[in-house]
């Protein structure tokens, strides 16, 4: 006999609601009043919606999310802009490397609530139009991908690592990117892409 | 008009011999020669799918989006053995969201895994066996709704560890055992126990190795939608045909029903050569729900579910003369199948790497209570390499002589498996220009340093298959603007495959890359390719693309020359213009001569050729590594690896280069750090993550030098081109753990080399010596 149903979860969701609420000042949301255990747990009703505002690639962005939604759903399902990869939902890989404030964060690890007013640039809004960043063509030059999934990840990490860093070292390249896994193993033309944009003064 | 006809062929693909009657291209004198002045092949250009990659509008399955889509999630074995005995979806299907759930209750029962298993089977053999599939509104309300299907179970006593699981008494999987084909896969030729008695010097030793997880970037995926009695799936897969027929099989659908589209993927390394589970289940729920379905596996079921690297007990017994004649060499080997059928030998390279003429191998299968393995980048060669060029170092040692001069003296002139002749082979190359670049004279005797910190160097040899073959097709469009399609049913699985039919295209044809648009990955429009594994995809595809270009240059001539009213001969192509030879203004170009042919496109289809009766085509390399070892730690530091292979033609090194670096990437994370850890006594894998299951950042990767030794194999094939990706990979941990052993003085024969068993090997090597003086 076996029972699949995980009474940590529930309270893993109460606390993401909890945060939720504190987010939007307090506002009463129904699914906060819901007694917290009940005897034959139901799927609870995902409608507990908070509005948010943030400006995400330079636009202003008005969003409904729920309160247990990731930044990295948020900007994938809601906004549609997939560049930025689940590869792992856990805040071990950097493929979901977004700019928050100018740093590098992964967006499957904070709530898209915690991204109120926050300025999050994904590789999308590293663009001119259609033209690529000099950071960017740097990694299609020295070849800094194989399949490409982790790369708009590693090309967000390295953004964040030249606006700390004008004239990064092999050694800070290197501890700037080692939060971002490639299976492929194409490391050695990362550290080349990310060197060769600081030399072309690669800014943000 | 037709240059083809119906050939016998074999080559191997995924280390299994296949046999093939294809159609095959017959055109052989437009082969490209070695030393041809190639304009656009052969040269370091960027890949052009760079810029989806770098702006990410490269659509993976992951990212596929369709209209009134929903969410699917998989209801997984808790247990690693047990039986269902009753199952409850009623929560569940009656859950906020959900749409529909099925399990083995109401779904046929489709055999899976070679008829080991099905779809949903009520006998669960793994954690992470297959037990029910729930469509809803949303991802979340999918797995919420998992939450509610109750399962009855009667627990099994399991097995994790392939020895115990062979022995008598061992909770056994299936009523037949837990020896996969209920024997052992054996290969003789010779007399060993002749040849051991002729050895000066025997040796025996057990080497072990770790089961892997592919971990590709991307999980594995499925987007599926029906259109009445048609099902478009969109799946991330390396191989489109596999899909496409493993769906209509277990759908009984006319395969041409089913449409596979992968346009790009995260990554397979063997664990998508198959047809998945999910897919299907995808598919019936979608069928049941009339709305298309995606299904995304986590992380977590990847590790468990999507496939591995078997692991592997060694034992392998060699002797040699005096001279360094290798005399005999057998070879017990012991490895997990997982949960269903699947072999998990790797003796390949120790009946072929060395020139012997006693060799025995045994290997034996076990079934074991844990995720099936599947191919995993170089399946076997990776495992028996560390074994193999383990033990040929230490006799080596023993017969004073250097390692290198000990692998030359027992060097295979050819296949001794076939009797067959290498193609080309440029091992002793790759041996000289390595060992040149690397500095192997500056090798010193193990355990030089006097510490705690020690640096050794290590070399081991590369030998794969890698040489493709036919069947492999290439369809070729030309525009009256003289822009060119080619649409190929290979896929680009981040090796490069769009690139180089590009270059291909281009340069046969004289146009710039600009005007080539190549499609791949797609069953309903694209002609036969073979699967994206085995190093075989250039070797097998680059030839039917230049086939066609040759042919649609042909097909330029011959209308040209009708047109001009000029013999063939006399005419020359060039950049898209059709000249005559005496009379430079007596020409036509491309726009022209498509309009008066009234037509709006040419087509040709190319064909891979034949592979040349009486020969085999294999890779050849050696790798050479240096390391620090920190005795206080145990930590194993890669400095520097050079890699020196025969790899045929390359047809852009820059992609090359970078197969390169990914193979030995994952040979530095073969030998140091990652493994899949299970509980013994609950079944369960401890570590599937990508926190706690260790592959290497950038910070792990040293420098790597590649060195080509090898140009245009003109036995091949019209473009000389043989396969990279698995090469790459194969000597690396073998190199490692030899410079390991250089290091230390003490051999550590069990990978992962993590620093506890350094610094057991360490002590245990202390207490010897002290026992001994």
């Amino acid at each position: 006999m076996s029972n699949n149903n995980n009474p940590s979860d529930l309270s893993r969701r109460k606390f993401i609601r909890g945060i939720g609420a504190g987010v939007v000042g307090g506002a009463v949301l129904p699914g906060a009043l819901r007694p917290a255990v009940k005897k034959e747990p139901e799927a609870p009703p995902h409608s507990d919606k908070t509005a948010i505002n943030l400006k995400v690639n330079g636009k202003a962005v008005r969003a409904l999310v729920e309160s247990s939604a990731t930044l990295v759903q948020l900007l994938r399902e809601q906004l549609f802009l997939t560049s930025p990869k689940v590869m792992c939902n856990h805040g071990e890989c950097g493929a979901c490397t977004v700019l928050l404030n100018g740093k590098a964060v992964y967006s499957c690890h904070m709530l898209a609530v915690d991204a109120e007013g926050a300025d999050v640039v994904t590789v999308e809004g590293l663009m001119t139009g259609e033209k690529l960043h000099p950071l960017q063509e740097a990694f299609i030059e020295h070849d800094g991908l194989q399949c490409g999934f982790c790369t708009p990840g590693q090309v967000m990490a390295a953004q964040a690592l030249l606006l700390k860093y004008k004239k990064p070292s092999a050694q800070q390249v290197k501890d700037g990117m080692s939060g971002n896994l490639c299976r492929c193993g194409a490391y050695p033309n990362i550290l080349a892409a990310v060197m060769a944009a600081a030399d072309n003064g690669g800014e943000g | 008009m037709t240059a083809r006809k119906l050939a016998k062929d074999r080559f191997f693909a995924e280390a299994e011999m296949m046999e093939t009657f294809s159609e095959v291209s017959q055109i052989n004198e437009t082969q490209w020669k070695a030393d041809d002045p190639l304009k656009i092949v052969g040269k370091p250009v960027s890949r052009v799918d760079g810029y989806d990659k770098v702006s990410g509008t490269a659509t993976y399955t992951v990212d596929i989006h369709l209209p009134h889509i929903t969410y699917a999630a998989t209801l997984r074995s808790p247990h690693p053995h047990a039986l269902i005995t009753g199952i409850d979806t009623s929560a569940a299907e009656k859950a906020a969201g959900v749409l529909a759930v099925i399990s083995h209750k109401n779904t046929p029962e489709i055999p899976w895994y070679e008829g080991s298993t099905f779809l949903f089977d009520k006998h669960l053999r793994y954690v992470g066996d297959e037990i029910a599939c729930v469509a809803a509104e949303s991802q979340a309300q999918a797995e919420q709704a998992l939450r509610l299907i109750k399962v009855d179970y009667q627990l099994l006593p399991h097995v994790i560890n392939p020895h115990k699981a062979l022995k008598k008494d061992a909770p056994k999987l299936y009523e037949t055992g837990n020896l996969y084909e209920g024997k052992a896969n054996e290969y003789k030729r010779g007399d060993v126990e002749k040849g051991f008695k002729e050895a000066d010097v025997v040796l025996e030793e057990t080497f072990t190795t770790q089961v892997a997880v592919h971990n590709p970037a991307e999980v594995h995926a499925s987007v599926v939608e029906w259109d009445g009695d048609r099902l478009t799936v969109w799946d991330s897969t390396q191989a489109i045909f596999n899909s496409r027929d493993s769906v209509a099989e277990a759908l009984k659908m006319p395969a041409v029903k089913v449409r596979v589209i992968k346009k790009y993927m995260g990554g397979g390394f063997g664990s998508k050569l198959e047809g998945g589970k999910y897919t299907v289940m995808a598919a019936l729920l979608a069928k049941k729900i009339g709305r298309p379905v995606k299904i995304v596996l986590s992380r977590k079921e990847v590790n468990l579910a999507m496939g591995n690297r078997p692991d592997s007990t060694q034992t392998l017994k060699i002797g040699a003369k005096k001279d360094g004649t290798l005399t005999a060499v057998s070879h017990h080997q012991v490895g997990s199948s997982g949960a269903h059928n699947q072999g998990a030998g790797c003796s390949w390279p120790v009946r072929t790497l060395y020139q012997c003429d006693n060799i025995k191998v045994e290997e034996y299968s076990a079934f074991i209570n844990a995720g099936r393995n599947r191919a995993f980048r170089a399946p076997g060669h990776v495992q028996a390499m560390f074994a193999l060029e383990g033990i040929m170092d230490d006799m080596a040692e023993k017969l004073g002589m250097d390692p290198i001069q000990f692998r030359l003296k027992n060097d295979a002139a050819m296949d001794q498996n076939f009797n067959l002749k290498y193609t080309s082979k440029k091992l002793r190359d790759a041996y000289e220009q390595g060992a040149a670049a690397f500095g192997w004279n500056k090798r010193r005797a193990p355990g030089a340093d006097s510490g705690p910190i020690k640096r050794g160097m290590g070399m081991a040899s590369q030998i794969w298959w890698g040489g493709g073959g036919p069947p492999a097709y290439a369809t070729l469009k030309l525009n009256r603007d003289s822009s060119v399609q080619v649409i190929c049913g290979t896929q680009d699985i981040g090796t490069g495959t769009y690139t180089f039919i590009t270059q291909i295209a281009a340069e046969i044809l004289e146009i710039p890359m600009e005007k080539v648009s190549v499609i791949l990955g797609d069953t309903a429009v694209c002609p036969y390719a073979p699967l994206s594994g085995g190093s075989l995809t250039a070797p097998s595809v680059s030839p039917a693309v230049h086939d066609a270009a040759m042919q649609m240059k042909q097909k330029l001539l011959s209308g040209a020359a009708a047109i001009l009213e000029l013999p063939e001969d006399q005419l020359v192509y060039s950049q898209g213009v059709i000249s005559a030879k005496s009379d430079p203004t007596k020409k036509i170009d491309i726009n022209q001569l498509i309009g008066k042919m009234r037509e709006r496109v040419l087509v040709v289809t190319g064909a891979r050729n034949a592979n040349k009766p009486g020969y085999i085509v294999n890779t050849f390399g050696a790798q050479f590594a240096e390391v620090e070892v920190n005795t206080m730690t145990g930590r194993v530091k890669v400095l520097r690896v050079t890699a020196a292979h025969d790899i045929g033609r390359v047809l852009n090194p820059k992609t090359m280069k970078n197969q390169m670096y990914g193979g030995i990437t994952q040979g530095i994370s073969f030998a140091l750090m990652e493994q899949r850890v299970m509980d013994e006594n609950t079944g369960k894998m401890v570590n599937p993550n990508l926190h706690e299951y260790k592959i290497p950042t950038i910070r792990d990767i040293p420098a790597i030098d590649v060195i080509i030794v090898s140009e245009a194999d003109p036995l091949i094939s019209n473009t000389g081109v043989k396969g990279t990706g698995e090469p790459a990979l194969i000597p690396t941990a073998a190199a490692i753990a030899n410079a390991v052993y250089n290091a230390l003085g003490v051999r550590i024969k069990s990978l992962p080399i993590t620093p506890d068993k350094v610094l057991a090997a360490l002590s245990q090597n202390k207490k010897n010596s002290g026992a001994a003086s």
